[in-house]
């Protein structure tokens, strides 16, 4: 890194929209009018065609047999490929291999794709994919976590993070508890389904339009599928209706068998994946099955703590070491462990390969220690809140179990403040009180905390390029390495250099993100995206912003200091000159406009090896409080207040971070709730559409829904304005949501019991919580036999 | 041939696919590609578009509902105004899409289309009533209006605060050059209402020339029958929301549909002596305005009965006409006792609901017959309809289970219960009645001591399916525990509505 940047994006007169105010979405106004273009509103080709694949109906099996003479038949099938039609790399795994294009010899899952179709209209090739006769042999299929944990099958080999002494602490220790818990997957669901239009270049080449959260490797990959050097493929993204972590990995495999029709055909090919095929196809996130061993004290601090944490990871390995290693780093969530040992297992199952979401196995770790302070708390009889608060990290009880000292402790009066400004405690003692009248409705509250760490967990990955043209009219244009999937990227990068120049936002014009303009790019991803392109495009702006500088210098004769930019003009010593007729200034004088940036992020590593290091640049931080009804008869549950006060630094654009904040929050919301993949005894995932897939609609948005932003709260590290990422970890605050159901069910025993409630806690668990809970009270199986209340 | 108009400009077709839907054909034929895909089958709302057609309490003026486009057929489209997104380009905005652009309401933009098309078809009904124009919209009406819209990346808060924002703004025509879709002045255009008007008088239907597949519109009784006598093996189809599931999901290819949705008698609603009769052309729109009235639980269960885009379209004789097991009106009218009615060429016949339904999507219905519609027993001053849907989510999902429970007690102070039916959906491979229960209850007084002995006799009742909504145990628990809130509705002296008894009450 060249150049720090100056610590606020605000000068005294300040010109339009630069970083730090909020501004609309770049595209808002074609949103709205339907005019924002995605990969299927393009306007196709008269030759185009269109692609599907068949799928595998077994979820282990050795292939005997394929006759595809009925699908090659079928009135508008213009070809079909196999496996065997594949010029170069058959195996398109991301990270590790296991992931064939199209399948071979074996299929691993029900829906594995066996073979592509391109026909004259997608009902066709859909229909006619149907066709095809497959003799298989059954194989025996591992479906569930714990057979695969029985039989030590694992897709990457597991490991442990280990602090100390936790054996010995556990034993030592006034009090110990042990758990377990199912922690849900979850659907992305992104409006826009998978999609891709490749079409052929002169030079036997492709370009790729595609909805994919990581063109550089969609480009990488095709190539490899073609055989061909990677510049012969071009990749563009204008939008995506979407990602969520589901376009990272999962939209490469559609542009390869696109690649390959259109190799095989000469002609476009469009692939647009049926919500079905989607849903059945792609990866989702993880499910988990994770364990607590905990020891704590009369106050319920954690003394020592044995956890294990073990993902579904599906047939291959994906992404999924790094995405149970990001459940290990945050096993702890806000919490000292003390003594820990903390164990991440990689489970293979025959079922599809699991990947990234939004939180990247983060919040699936995060869940088991939530779940151990409200055990802790009933335990100890204490209010689930004092015993989060008391377990903190602070100052002497700073270090994670992966060796990482905690520097910046905002949580403390974080939590405090938002106790306060949610009015926890009265409606504590309002929702007791309610609880004992009430025979059927019970009432629910939870205020549960965020720390999230941010940086690629892949040192690697945290780079990020840009390429920054001024035009001699001053306008200027963009382009980086991130993707635009809704979150507001391009804005806020825009709004970065609107910044470094000071000029309005609307000279700023970003372009689709292209892998011919800015190469070997990281995946929009890891919430890393303004960090990452807003530096790489602040150093593009600093070079150009130096040549002016040095022009001005030459040019006027003054000193560098006595050249500055404010409010869309150019300052030369006593003169002023406006943005546009300075720029031309220094077209004229013959000075290079156009400039690349980097950037590389500091300080971070990791030893896998040890276990041990400084994954995270730094930790976002957060809390939420939210309060619930349930229903004890049905177990229906509605959520009637959430308050968040979330750390996003010093903010980019506060109106995009509330939205980020509040969709993070119904996403999680919907992930622990109503959000549940059901798959039957033999693989076949059975909720293949939002007909039985239910995520969050709107009146599942709580009824009173207030979120703040942490004010004055800049981030100690340097990042772009010190702003600090704010993509994935709202996502967590639902776990407020879990909590508070949970606690809404305790008030049956008095709050002395603590329900299990694995998730997603869809009313049926929610019933079967309640039910637990009456056995433990000893009541009956009837509403009216309502808890015996005394004060918690 | 059908004729209609689509933003504002007529459109007739002929030689065309009957499978063809809306959706498809505007993003495919027309390459208007505003609206959007999201699921192809209704349950997402990314395709939403607003149709309008002539309103039949406003003579020469159109009412706009908001459906989705998805599983809507190209052939119902004769005789309406189909208005989608892309009409809303002009300057100055319209206040909804104003408003979405000032809330922060979309992120990625995927689902925004939908959501605005469902925030016009609302603003565009309030501002038909000078009345209501100035009115803040109640929350209620305004998350009806968004709850068929999924939206992934906002969370809605920012959408719900760009809807209560919009309503009250006028959408105000460009000063200076008159722009053709500028203002609403061309929603309520007088030659395209006449147009609509006379189309609507006119048999239409479509037939593609190479297949010769076929949708006909039938607009009288008579006509029907005799194409349903003429060919059997053609497919009924009304609202389509169930049907076309069949085309978009399964992608069958229908040869022959004959859509009811035109046949003015079929949409019937009349009180005949002490009953009520409903046509089977009568929308969950309509039930939702008339079935309250008589029974109260209609206006909670109808408001969680798919979203405002399905219940603008599905219709009681589809919902009949399908035999799901997890249709929700059904047990509600098998509670109450309803009569079917079924006509051909060769008369009318009618049976207690209840015995229509045989098995698993497997009904009564003779070659040749349609459902004309059902005939209600009107409440008497003792009786109470209690109807509990339970489902995964609250808004827009398909029940686990529904309970409906017709209650008659002896007096109004509900000691005893005189009759009852009891009819589940959800509990077995049609929707039906819980006998053993209701013996264990009629002539006994209402209290938790006979609740008791209901809940033990449910079980000889019914032997549930587990599937994607829910365990057979679940169903199971939660069937004895609605009895249990039946009688805690009906006898507390607690209707204190400090303590409700279901979620819904904090809608
Ligand atoms: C997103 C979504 C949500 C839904 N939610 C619910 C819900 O919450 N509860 C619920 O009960 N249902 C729900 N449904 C199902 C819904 O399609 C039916 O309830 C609806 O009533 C069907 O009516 P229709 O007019 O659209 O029928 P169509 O689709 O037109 O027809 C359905 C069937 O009935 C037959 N049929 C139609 N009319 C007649 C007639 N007059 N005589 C004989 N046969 C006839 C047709 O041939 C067809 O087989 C939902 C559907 C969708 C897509
Ligand atoms: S596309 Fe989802 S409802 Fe029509
Ligand atoms: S803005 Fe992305 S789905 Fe609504």
């Amino acid at each position: 890194m060249r150049k720090l940047p100056s610590h606020s994006a605000q000068t005294p007169t300040s010109a339009r929209g630069v970083a730090g105010k909020s501004a609309h979405h770049d595209s808002a106004w074609k949103h709205v009018s339907g005019q924002a273009r995605y990969i299927d509103d393009i306007p196709e080709a008269a030759d185009l065609l269109h692609a599907a694949v068949g799928q595998s109906s077994e979820a282990y099996a050795r292939i005997l047999s394929m006759d595809l003479s009925a699908v090659r038949e079928y009135p508008g099938v213009v070809a079909v490929v196999t496996v065997d039609d594949v010029p170069g790399h058959t195996d398109i795994g991301p990270v590790f291999p296991g992931d064939p294009v199209l399948a071979g010899d074996i299929v691993e899952y029900i829906g594995q794709p066996l073979f592509a179709v391109a026909a004259t209209s997608m009902r066709a090739a859909r229909q006619a994919a149907r066709l095809a006769k497959v003799e298989y042999e059954k194989l025996e299929p591992v479906l569930t976590t714990e057979a695969a944990l029985a039989k030590q099958f694992f897709v990457r080999p597991s490991h442990s993070q280990l602090r100390g002494d936790p054996d010995r602490a556990l034993a030592n220790a006034p009090h110990r508890l042990q758990a377990d818990m199912h922690v849900g997957g979850q659907e992305h669901f992104y409006l826009e389904g998978q999609a891709c239009l490749v079409e052929p270049t002169e030079d036997a080449g492709v370009f790729v339009h595609t909805s994919s959260q990581h063109p550089s490797e969609v480009q990488k990959l095709v190539a490899e599928v073609l055989d061909l050097p990677i510049h012969e493929i071009q990749v563009e993204v204008r939008r995506m209706g979407g990602g969520f972590g589901g376009k990272e990995t999962q939209a490469a495999p559609l542009a390869c068998i696109s690649a390959l029709l259109v190799r095989t055909t000469g002609r476009p090919v469009k692939f647009r994946m049926a919500r079905a095929d989607d849903m059945i196809q792609t990866g989702k996130r993880h499910d988990f099955y994770n364990t607590y061993d905990i020891g704590f004290d009369d106050n319920g601090l954690l003394q020592g703590a044995d956890i294990m944490v073990a993902g579904r990871c599906g047939f291959s390995p994906d992404l999924s070491d790094a995405i149970v290693d990001r459940a290990m780093f945050h096993a702890d969530n806000a919490y000292y462990l003390d003594q820990a040992r903390v164990t991440g297992h990689r489970c293979k199952t025959h079922t599809v390969s699991n990947t990234a979401f939004r939180g990247f196995g983060g919040p699936q770790g995060m869940m088991i220690i939530e779940r151990a302070m409200d055990d802790i708390a009933r335990h100890i009889g204490a209010d689930p809140l004092d015993v989060r608060k008391r377990n903190l990290y602070r100052p002497g009880r700073d270090q994670t179990h992966y060796g990482q000292t905690v520097e910046q402790h905002v949580l403390a009066e974080l939590i405090d403040s938002l106790e306060t400004s949610s009015d926890y405690r009265e409606r504590r003692t309002a929702i007791t009180a309610f609880n004992r009248r009430s025979p059927v409705i019970k009432k629910g509250i939870a205020l549960t905390p965020v720390k999230f760490g941010i940086s690629f967990t892949a040192q690697h990955l945290n780079q990020a390029g840009a390429l920054v043209h001024v035009y001699t009219d001053g306008s200027i244009h963009l382009n980086h390495g991130g993707t635009e999937m809704g979150q507001g990227l391009y804005i806020k990068v825009a709004q970065v250099v609107a910044a470094a120049f000071q000029v309005d936002l609307e000279r700023v014009k970003v372009s689709a993100t292209r892998t011919d303009k800015v190469p070997n790019t990281s995946p929009t991803a890891a919430s890393s995206g303004s960090d990452l392109n807003g530096m790489a495009a602040l150093d593009a702006c600093e070079t150009i912003k130096q040549r002016l500088v040095d022009f001005a210098v030459q040019t006027y004769k003054v000193e560098p200091g006595d050249v500055t930019f404010s409010n869309n003009q150019v300052h030369v010593g006593t003169q002023a000159f406006g943005w546009a007729e300075f720029v031309q200034q220094a077209y004229m004088a013959r000075v290079s406009l156009s400039s690349t940036g980097f950037y590389a992020t500091p300080i971070i590593y990791y030893d896998r090896e040890a276990g041990q290091g400084h994954p995270f640049l730094y930790y976002a931080n957060g809390a939420a409080c939210s309060e619930v009804v349930v229903d004890t008869l049905s177990g229906e549950y509605r959520v009637v207040r959430t308050d968040i006060l979330h750390d996003v630094g010093q903010s980019l654009n506060p109106e995009i971070d509330i939205g980020q904040i509040e969709g993070g929050f119904i996403q999680g919301m919907g992930w622990l709730t109503t959000e549940e993949l059901v798959f039957s005894d033999e693989g076949q995932l059975l909720t293949t559409g939002p007909a039985t897939y239910k995520i969050p609609a709107v009146s599942d948005a709580p009824l009173d829904f207030r979120v703040a932003l942490l004010p004055h709260s800049p981030n100690r590290e340097a990042t772009v304005f010190r702003s600090k990422a704010v993509g994935e970890p709202p996502l967590m605050l639902g776990i407020s949501v879990w909590s508070a159901l949970r606690d809404a069910v305790a008030s049956m025993a008095d709050y002395r019991f603590s329900p299990p409630l694995d998730t997603p806690a869809t009313p049926e668990r929610v019933l079967g919580a309640v039910t637990a809970t009456r056995r433990f009270a000893g009541l009956n199986d009837t509403a009216s036999g309502a808890a015996p209340c005394k004060s918690a | 041939m059908i004729e209609f108009f689509l933003n504002g400009e007529h459109q007739t077709l002929a030689n065309a696919d009957p499978n063809l839907s809306i959706l498809e054909w505007l993003r495919t034929k027309m390459r208007l590609t505003g609206t959007k895909e999201g699921c192809a089958s209704g349950d997402c709302g990314a395709c939403t578009v607003s149709i309008g057609s002539p309103d039949q309490t406003r003579p020469e003026r159109l009412r706009y509902d908001s459906i989705n486009s998805c599983i809507g057929l190209v052939g119902s489209l004769h005789g309406c105004h189909l208005v989608t997104v892309d009409a809303l380009k002009q300057e100055p905005v319209h206040p909804v899409q104003k408003a979405m652009i000032d809330c922060h309401g979309a992120q990625c933009g995927f689902c925004t289309p939908g959501i605005i098309m469902s925030l016009f078809t609302l603003h565009t009904a309030r501002h038909s009533d000078a009345l209501l124009a100035q009115q803040p919209v109640p929350d209620h009406q305004l998350l009806e209006a968004l709850a068929g819209n999924l939206c992934r990346c906002t969370g809605y808060r920012p959408i719900i605060a760009a809807g209560r924002k919009a309503c009250v703004e006028t959408w105000s025509p460009a000063a200076d050059q008159p722009q053709p879709l500028s203002g609403p002045d061309w929603l309520q255009a007088p030659d395209m209402i006449a147009a609509l008007t006379r189309m609507a008088t006119q048999r239409s239907g479509l037939e593609e020339v190479a297949t010769h597949r076929r949708y006909d519109t039938p607009l009288t009784v008579a006509e029907l029958r005799s194409l349903r006598a003429d060919h059997p093996n053609a497919r009924l189809i009304a609202g389509g929301t169930d049907l076309a599931l069949e085309i978009t999901q399964q992608l069958k290819d229908l040869e022959h549909l004959i859509a009811v949705d035109q046949v003015a008698e079929l949409k019937t609603t009349e009180i005949r002596s002490d009953a009520l009769y409903l046509g089977a052309g009568v929308t969950y729109r309509q039930m939702q305005a008339l079935l309250p009235q008589y029974w109260p639980h209609f206006a909670g269960m109808l408001e969680r009965l798919g979203s405002l885009q399905i219940r603008n379209k599905g219709t009681l004789g589809g919902n009949i006409g399908n035999a799901s097991p997890i249709g929700d009106m059904p047990p509600a009218l098998i509670a109450l006792g309803a009569e079917l009615e079924l006509d051909s060429t060769e008369g009318v016949r009618r049976l207690p609901l209840e015995s229509f339904f045989l098995d698993y999507k497997k009904t009564d219905i003779k070659p040749g017959e349609f459902i004309r519609g059902v005939t209600i027993p009107l409440p008497h001053a003792n009786d109470q309809l209690l109807l509990y849907k339970i489902s995964k989510r609250l808004d827009d999902d398909i029940s686990t289970l529904l309970g409906a429970f017709w209650l008659r007690f002896d007096d109004a102070d509900r000691t005893t219960l005189s009759d009852c039916r009891i009819a589940f959906g959800g509990m077995a491979a049609i929707p039906r009645r819980a006998q053993a229960t209701e013996k264990a209850l009629i002539g006994q007084s209402w209290d938790a001591h006979s609740i008791a002995a209901a809940v033990a006799a449910l079980a000889s009742d019914f032997q549930p399916m587990s599937d994607v909504r829910g365990s057979a145990d679940y169903r199971n628990t939660v069937a004895g525990n609605l009895l249990t809130r039946a009688l805690l509705e009906t006898t507390r002296s607690h209707t204190d509505p400090a303590l409700p008894l279901t979620v819904n009450d904090y809608a």
